[in-house]
């Protein structure tokens, strides 16, 4: 570990990538992530990496896709009207089982929406916001150690599984400073090759990537595979933060910069003697559900909070499975709940179960 | 000298190393197989197989792959070029070159081919024109004639409803990026030979670190056009190649 | 301790600065810190503010809807903002551009003449350095050499010590 550094969100996530051997990145401007890009445009130069700005989003991915074939680590990050453009690309990547990693820094949407820090983009993120039968890996940091943290593993996951990645942050994981240590610098040139990469038929078979196979029988069989994959990695790779739950009597569950303001509101609820804990998934897809449904059984309700109108509260009462009551808080639209508001909810809900 | 000369022929005869031993699946009289195995002699006696990459699209083509003995993948629609340029950028030392026919270089993938021959990307770029979408049943295409009819401009393209057709070359020859744009038909053995050196230096103009090459064939589609083979290659050389001028646009190889 | 205030004014008054050169002076002790900015349109020229968040542990919510300080350096920032000092924080008033009294009667507001100050030393741009120093006069919340520091590492060169001076000059405005 190297000493502390007092950097902004996005740049703490691009100096991580290049710490984990992330040498190419293609990118397009969009607001709140465009100093990620900028901050790659600056250093990847300068460190023999390949930086380039794209003419769309669509074609971002579709370089990514172009790097993922021939078997380098390839990032690009975004925020929401982008990614929603990506969509397509990393539907084809997942198929053809293709790593990379992707950064959505979202903001209020739909549409143009605004700019401000929002978590919209859960459902599209976890649910897979392409077609076809797919998952991508989502991991949500709440503090800008945790993204420098998670970023710098990301790429060994999408290589694992031979999947996209994705860092779900929001414009305020983005937009905020704070100090953090970075981890080591990944030798690029001890990183070894897959085997299945397209870098030429010399003395081989030629080899091909595709997410195409015309039998119904085949596609059948390569989704099933993906889906195998899938399945190791809900076993694997499920990751969140228990926050004050040992003696909890009521539980919230949020994720990202949501979850970072509401262990205020632990705290502050604490002082004035409600008993609440937070659970955090880290991991958004795999979803922790065991975790949260082992809590189910002990709290009077789970109180969601999402800068949403509520999309992760559905993926926590498929867990709960009714087993305690679910109810949900949001402001969608890139407005930040504070503190005290979200206190004055829990109290709300607080007294009436305690009537 | 006359065994020499025996096996030379025998030589020239012999499927291109750049082909695997599968038959063509095109239909009777498309021009694909043609181009595809002039890709494969210029492949060859470049001597660059084994550092080649295809990138398929989406179209009849998709299936090249499995045609060419080369590595390969296939791009979503329209993005061949832009696969291309992540291939290119990351391991330059590759010949990456994009199989691309008109519904998807000059449709969906107009912004794609457009930014890569603009940067210059050191690729090459086999451009079929055959003026309709093949795969999904002989739609109109941005390429197809005035009045042509297609399953989706059953009365004719008219331009004032469909515009008009686009031309690829014409368009590009201005970008600074380009290095080698051509257009050719194979409708005839003298038009085969052109075709084949324009396709090689349109992977010169790669290999030499020039910039983008790209050829556009004019192809025939016999099936999409409801004609027999020999009718639809008569087509290409006495109506097609009227709208679309065969020539030389940008040739820095020389 | 936990300590939170929000930094506010024109944008070009350099309080984006003021509030990275205290959280970096906040890191240097071993501090944990947050700096959190307001975002977009509103930094050009119109007004742009600041949350920082110094604590002895690891900081929860870096957005704070009660802060224990504020420092304004314009009108639009005092009626802002002055709602939300916490019952007992303060307010620090850059009364070179800011003409009117605060309506609160439970905080305690500190008048400073910044861009005064900064103008005997040189150039009103640095006065975010001397509500800086008067800042952490008052509140002790960071040393003034981890400032110093702070200002050495972010800095341009040329202005280093210009940036420096007009923090000893707010240090000192509390005395005089």
């Amino acid at each position: 570990m190297s000493e502390k550094l007092m950097v902004k969100g996005t740049e703490a996530i691009g100096e991580s990538a290049i710490r984990a051997g992330c040498r190419h990145y293609f990118g397009y401007p969009i607001t709140p992530q465009s100093e990620l890009t900028e901050y790659m445009a600056r250093r990847l130069p300068k460190i023999g990496g390949v930086f380039l700005q794209a003419e769309s989003e669509v074609a971002v991915v579709n370089m990514l896709y172009g790097v993922s074939c021939v078997g380098k680590r390839v990032m690009t990050s975004t925020s929401s009207p982008g990614f929603s453009l990506m969509q397509e690309g990393i539907s084809y990547m997942a198929c053809a089982e293709l790593p990379a990693v992707f950064v959505n820094v979202m903001r209020g949407g739909p549409g143009l929406g605004d700019i401000q820090p929002a978590q919209g983009d859960y459902f599209q993120a976890t649910k897979g916001g392409g077609h076809g039968d797919y998952r991508m890996i989502v991991l949500a940091p709440s503090t800008l150690q945790e993204a420098v943290d998670l970023t710098y593993i990301s790429f060994d996951i999408a290589e694992k599984y031979r999947n996209p990645v994705l860092i779900l942050a929001d414009g305020m994981i983005g937009q905020m400073m704070e100090p953090v240590e970075f981890p080591e610098f990944v030798d690029v040139e001890k990183l070894k090759e897959p085997d299945w990469i397209l870098n030429g038929a010399d003395g081989r078979d030629p080899r091909r990537i595709t997410s195409f196979d015309i039998d119904p029988h085949n596609l059948e069989k390569i989704i099933l595979h993906l889906m195998e994959k899938y399945r190791k990695a809900e076993e694997n790779e499920k990751r969140w933060e228990d926050f004050m739950v040992d003696d909890a009597e009521y539980l919230f569950v949020a994720y990202g910069t949501m979850a970072r303001i509401l262990k205020t509101v632990v705290k502050l609820a604490r002082k004035e003697g409600i008993k609440v804990g937070l659970i955090r998934p880290i991991t958004l897809w795999p979803f922790p559900y065991e975790r949260i449904e082992e809590m189910a059984e002990r709290v009077g309700f789970i109180l969601a909070v999402e800068m949403s109108t509520g999309q992760m509260v559905e993926d926590v009462r498929l867990a709960v499975k009714g087993k305690t009551e679910v109810l949900f808080y949001g402001r969608p639209g890139g407005v930040i709940p504070s503190p005290f508001e979200v206190l004055e909810v829990l109290k709300k809900y607080v007294k009436k179960v305690r009537v | 000298m006359k065994n020499a000369e025996k096996l030379k022929t025998v030589v020239f005869l012999k499927r291109p190393e750049s082909l695997t031993d599968k038959e063509f699946t095109y239909c009777p009289g498309c021009h694909h197989g043609i181009v595809h195995r002039l890709v494969a002699e210029v492949i060859d006696e470049l001597k660059i197989r084994e550092r080649t990459i295809l990138v398929a699209p989406v179209g009849c083509s998709v299936f090249a792959y499995e045609f060419f003995n080369v590595d390969g993948t296939v791009a979503p629609h329209g993005r061949a070029p832009a696969v291309a340029t992540g291939m290119k950028r990351a391991r330059p030392d590759l010949v990456v070159f994009t199989y691309q026919g008109d519904g998807d270089l000059a449709a969906i993938g107009t912004s794609e081919i457009i930014h890569a021959a603009n940067r210059g990307e050191r690729i090459t770029v086999i451009f079929i024109n055959n003026a309709v979408y093949g795969m999904t049943g002989g739609q109109m295409a941005p390429t197809t004639l005035i009045g042509m009819k297609t399953t989706t401009s059953p009365y004719g393209r008219d331009e004032k409803r469909d515009g008009y057709p686009i031309h690829i070359p014409e368009m590009l020859k201005e970008f600074k990026g380009v290095a080698f744009l051509a257009r050719t038909t194979v409708s005839d053995p003298v038009e085969v030979i052109r075709t084949k050196n324009a396709i090689k230096k349109a992977f010169l103009a790669q290999i030499n670190d020039l910039g983008l090459g790209l050829v556009e064939v004019l192809s025939a589609c016999p099936t999409g056009w409801g004609m027999d083979p020999v009718e639809a290659t008569r087509w290409v050389k006495e109506v097609f190649s009227k709208e679309y001028k065969t020539g030389v646009f940008v040739d820095k190889v020389k | 301790m936990e300590r939170s205030v929000i930094v506010a004014g024109f944008g070009g008054q350099g309080v984006m600065f003021l509030g990275q050169v205290l959280s970096l002076a906040a890191m240097f002790e071993g501090k944990h810190v947050t700096w959190l900015p307001s975002y977009g349109p509103e930094m050009r020229g119109g007004t742009a503010n600041c949350t920082v968040v110094i604590s002895d542990d690891e900081v929860a919510s870096p957005v704070v809807d009660k802060p224990m300080d504020i420092i304004v350096m314009n009108i639009p920032s005092l009626l802002k903002f002055e709602k939300i000092v916490k019952e007992g924080g303060y307010i620090f008033m850059n009364t070179s551009v800011i003409d009117k009294e605060t309506q609160r009667k439970d905080v305690e507001v500190v008048k400073v003449e910044a861009n005064k100050i900064a103008e005997e030393i040189g150039s009103s741009k640095i006065a975010n350095m001397v509500m800086l120093g008067v800042y952490v006069a008052k509140t002790k919340v960071v040393k003034p050499e981890s400032v110093f520091e702070a200002i050495r590492k972010k800095s341009k060169k040329e202005f280093i010590d210009m940036n420096i001076e007009a923090v000893k000059k707010g240090l000192e405005f509390l005395r005089s």
